[in-house]
């Protein structure tokens, strides 16, 4: 019962998500709606299920002074700190000008943004390494990423100041976007979507059963 | 009476008189300035008026799940450019036991549009439609003024639900095939069929990548990425998750799996516990080695990161839904010096990945890895179903490329999708 109840409930809910797209009629249209509700349901209650993990992880590693406790002790304090605030100030909570809301602006969003800034600092050394010109295949990268980047800004189309209308180096960069680039993903992405095709049958006929533990 | 009475009485009779007579001019007069104002008006308004809608047609909505009707209608001729059309309002009345009712405006669209759909309709009712053409502007006085003539009426209609979406029908055929396909060859595969599977270079190293853990003494990662368990990568990179965590069983090496969704978390949980199971070391497995951390995708990629550089993993594998926090992390990952195998089927983040890391699962392949480390029959037999489909659409490019380039025929019409 262990491996089946789950096993149908995949097959049931995976095969309503097809048969929704191709039948309109009515109780078909609502499936999907309605599996999709159970869902957000299911994934609202699981957040307790995720804080309370993280709340007793956190807390052993305090208790048993384990290695880098100190960094629980912050995950504590902060979930606490936020929590007690949000509660204190009740529905309202989220508004402008609420302690909830401060903390979010002038602490959360400035602590998000300073993560998504590193973004820059690794895309220089990771484009390093990409772009070295260590085989055959690493320099076509390296050439068609030179004219792009260099058909993306201004300057570009000011250095072949002589070249025609329709030959500036940004008509180029344009170019090794819309046509070998744009290829190259598309097939990507008929790639992806027969895998999601074959996966999906997999999981829906229960072949596939290691996402709920594997075995018979 | 008098006779000094008499007269006076005939003088005042014929002052009243004078007075009526007078009246009556001024009253004949202002009649005949309001006709002439009438007249005006009346060319005003057939001069402003616009040419009524024609031919109004109302439809049941055609692949849908019914409550929808489109009415469509031949242009006013008035709608032009420089025309008297500046907008067509649709009116709608029920028809009950053969009686119309009251008129409602249900909407409207603007000039040069020849239909409407009316999503707001009861499947059990039957309604008639008009369309009112209107010609709106504002006078020299800031005042709307409104001219509008109306259509005939529609025949009764009703709308109903629809059994298959007929232009669905090119995907079923397609999806018909592919699963064609699919499960012919995971059957030949059950009868032992000896089938050919190409080697996916990131999965190979999966045992070379555990075993250096294993003798480095260090821990192994596992990130599956920011999608939940509604995700078709996160499914399989729980399926993935599960192969892995065998072998680091087998290798008897810790496997830590941080995760930034709940759902994801027990989900994982599981796998593993089932692993370590099978592998035969259930006592190994530890409740803290899954573990959440946040939903935010900033705070969760800052949170691994920080285990990265602190603990300093030997092998680290991305497998899922990855956004921008792609190249934060397998940056962080390459600077430690682990070896790092990455999947995922999201187009914009795979340069990062073939970038940071030792290998990388491009699209499809993340979704084959679990089948391929498997070496199940029925898995890699659904491996080489998948790649006949992707034989028949390479096949329908090339015809395709062909037929439309010398313009013999409109082949791509026969894959276009609607949503």
């Amino acid at each position: 019962m262990r491996r089946e109840v789950p096993l149908f409930i995949t097959a049931i809910v995976g095969a309503s998500f097809v048969i929704q797209y191709f039948i309109p009629h009515p109780p078909f249209n609502n499936l999907s709606d309605w599996f999709s509700d159970w869902f957000s349901i299911i994934q609202a209650c699981a957040i307790i299920l995720g804080a309370l993990n993280l709340m007793k992880i956190s807390f052993l590693k305090v208790k048993d002074k384990k290695p880098d406790w100190v960094y629980a002790a912050v995950i504590i304090v902060s979930f606490l700190f936020i929590t007690i605030i949000g509660l204190s100030e009740g529905e309202e909570f989220r508004l402008p000008g609420t302690k909830f809301d401060w903390i979010y602006n002038f602490i959360f969003i400035p602590l998000s943004a300073t993560m998504f800034s590193i973004l820059a600092f690794f895309v220089a050394s990771a484009s390093y390494r990409a772009f070295r010109a260590r085989n055959f295949e690493a320099t076509l990268l390296l050439i068609a990423a030179f004219f792009v980047m260099l058909g993306r800004v201004p300057i570009g189309d000011l250095l072949v100041w002589f070249m025609p209308e329709g030959y500036q180096l940004s008509n180029l960069a344009s170019w090794v976007m819309n046509v070998p680039q744009a290829a190259g993903q598309r097939a990507i992405m008929i790639g992806i979507g027969l895998g999601i095709v074959s996966t999906s049958l997999r999981v829906i006929l229960g072949i596939e059963r290691s996402h709920i533990g594997g075995g018979e | 009476m008098s006779f000094k009475q008499l007269r006076i009485f005939k003088y005042f009779s014929f002052i009243i008189f004078g007075l009526i007579i007078i009246n009556s001019s001024f009253v004949i007069a202002q009649d005949d300035v309001d006709s002439t104002a009438l007249e005006v008006v009346d060319s005003l308004t057939l001069e402003l008026q616009p040419q009524p809608a024609t031919n109004v047609v109302a439809k049941d909505t055609p692949n849908d799940e019914g409550g929808s009707i489109i009415v469509s209608w031949d242009l006013s001729a008035d709608d032009h450019a420089g025309g008297k059309v500046t907008q067509y309002k649709v009116f709608r009345a029920m028809v009950i036991d053969g009686e119309v009712g009251e008129y409602q405006q249900v909407g409207e669209n603007t000039a040069g549009a020849v239909s409407y759909q009316d999503g707001n309709v009861d499947n059990d009712f039957q309604y008639v439609y008009k369309v009112q053409v209107v010609n709106s502007f504002y006078d020299e006085n800031a005042e709307l003024k409104e001219f509008f003539s109306e259509s005939k009426i529609s025949e009764p209609v009703s709308s109903s639900p629809q059994w298959f979406r007929m232009y669905t029908i090119n995907t079923l055929i397609g999806v018909a095939l592919l699963c064609f396909f699919i499960i012919f060859y995971i059957n030949q595969a059950s009868k032992g069929k000896d089938l050919f599977i190409r080697k996916l270079a990131g999965m190979e190293a999966v045992h070379e990548a555990v075993g250096r853990a294993t003798e480095m003494g260090r821990k192994i990662f596992y990130v599956s990425g920011l999608g939940d368990m509604d995700n078709m990568q996160t499914i399989a990179s729980m399926t993935i998750l599960g192969r892995v965590s065998e072998l680091a069983a087998e290798y008897d090496t810790y496997l830590d799996v941080p995760v930034c969704r709940s759902l994801v978390m027990v989900t994982a949980k599981e796998v593993v516990k089932e692993a370590y199971s099978k592998a035969g070391r259930p006592d190994s497995f530890k409740e803290d080695q899954v573990h959440y951390i946040t939903d935010d995708q900033f705070g969760y990629a800052a949170a691994v990161d920080g285990m990265f550089v602190r603990e300093k993993p030997a092998t680290i594998f991305f497998m899922g839904q990855f956004f921008a926090e792609s190249l934060i992390l397998a940056e962080t990952g390459n600077s430690i010096g682990a070896i790092q195998i990455a999947g995922t089927a999201m187009p914009s983040q795979l340069p990062f990945f073939v970038a940071a890391c030792d290998y990388t699962l491009i699209g499809e392949e993340l979704f084959a890895a679990s089948s391929y480390l498997s070496k199940e029959p029925k898995l890699l037999g659904s491996l080489k179903g998948q790649d006949i489909g992707k034989g028949v659409i390479l096949v329908a490019l090339i015809i395709g490329m062909l037929l439309e380039t010398f313009n013999i025929w409109n082949f791509s019409s026969l894959f276009s999708v609607i949503n």
